[in-house]
């Protein structure tokens, strides 16, 4: 079944709890976390959004509250639109909302990933495991307190660690991060270098 | 010149079958001429690596063509690419596993020294957690850098103390 061309008001109706979210390009739409099964299968079986594009989440910032939103990108293969659904984790600390891969298998390795980077865990995950890091790496890297260059722990392998008497470090920033310049026509001055100089070794990150 | 002789070249005739050299110059000869490639292709600078391996540029001319994917038939690794932090114990091990005499080519940036990735996922140089015999720049380096390398490699086993090495072994 194709989707509605007026979608918006369709959802507003069948989910009233849910609140326009500002957009630049495709409907967007907040939910509450409880919501977000019934709202994506809704879309899913009754208006045509029959495939999940992306999964990931927005980690609003450390004092934030509600912190962490997840937010899924569905698309419509005969209508050919999107919709975006966000929605809020209640809990700013251990932070977690539903499962979708009853609704999309192939939301499973996208939401492993979003409990990787965040810490966001998926209740009904047939396996929360870490997707990028690795077993046992004690922090999330796309929290806003972690910093770029990484924190210090042991490596994966305690054997290799003894052995080699390394272990993961922070990257030297060196000046860091560097930007390229796409679009120049001029090739040196597009060279990935240090352009923002807002916070290096040097320079603490500013609070 | 004090002797009389003017051949240059070696003659069976004049030395009867017998050649005089030093040990550490046969099994360096033997050794440099004779290297076998452990692909460790973690990034594009293996595509680099395959197109060095390739007829145009033919590694074959130095002697390396036989890239062993098994470590225990290999002795040169080639570290081509970026080696995060999930897969530096994986390339140590494979490193550990292969018998010495064994030498190591850290290929482009990333493998000499994180290049680009300066970020918590990436190991910041392979020479962290192996030894590293050559670096060679470049992102990915020419097959022409890579070939460049493999001779300096060769260079650098031509000077080694190789029957010292093995009597103590």
């Amino acid at each position: 079944m194709p989707a509605p061309v007026d979608v918006s008001a369709v959802i507003k109706q069948s989910f009233p709890q849910l609140v326009e979210r500002a957009s630049a390009d495709h409907p967007a739409f907040s939910a509450p976390a409880g919501d977000v099964p019934a709202v994506l299968a809704f879309l899913r079986d009754s208006h045509g959004y029959d495939l999940l594009t992306d999964l990931t989440a927005i980690d609003n910032g450390e004092d934030a509250t509600p912190r962490f939103t997840v937010v899924y990108h569905v698309f419509s293969t005969t209508a050919h639109t999107y919709l975006r659904l966000t929605a809020d984790c209640s809990d700013d600390r251990k932070p977690s909302i539903a499962s979708v891969t009853s609704l999309w298998p192939g939301a499973d390795w996208h939401e492993r990933e979003v409990f990787d980077m965040f810490g966001i865990t998926f209740d009904g995950h047939p396996d929360m495991r870490r997707i990028l890091m690795w077993e046992g790496y004690p922090y999330h890297p796309l929290r806003k307190e972690f910093p770029l260059a990484g924190i210090e722990t042991p490596l994966p392998d305690i054997e290799v660690s003894e052995e080699t008497g390394t272990k993961v470090l922070p990257a030297p920033m060196a000046g860091g991060p560097f930007v390229t310049s796409s679009g120049e026509i001029n090739m040196a001055k597009a060279e990935p270098r240090a352009k923002d100089e807002s916070w290096n070794e040097k320079k603490e990150k500013p609070l | 010149m004090v002797s009389t002789n003017t051949e240059f070249a070696y003659n069976t005739k004049i030395e009867g079958d017998v050649v005089v050299t030093r040990a550490d110059a046969v099994i360096n000869w033997i050794r440099s001429n004779s290297v076998w490639p452990m692909p460790m292709g973690l990034a594009c600078c293996a595509i680099e690596l395959m197109a060095t391996a390739a007829s145009r540029f033919d590694i074959a001319r130095f002697g390396a063509e036989v890239f062993r994917f098994s470590p225990r038939q290999a002795d040169c690794m080639i570290v081509a690419g970026t080696v995060t932090y999930k897969m530096a114990p994986h390339l140590r091990r494979i490193y550990d596993q292969m018998a010495a005499p064994k030498w190591v080519i850290a290929m482009g940036a990333c493998a000499s020294s994180g290049g680009m990735y300066r970020s918590y996922a990436t190991l910041q140089g392979v020479d962290r957690i192996v030894p590293v015999d050559v670096y060679v720049s470049g992102c990915p380096p020419r097959p022409e850098a890579l070939l460049d390398a493999l001779i300096k490699l060769q260079t650098k086993m031509r000077d080694e103390r190789s029957a010292k090495r093995l009597m103590s072994a």
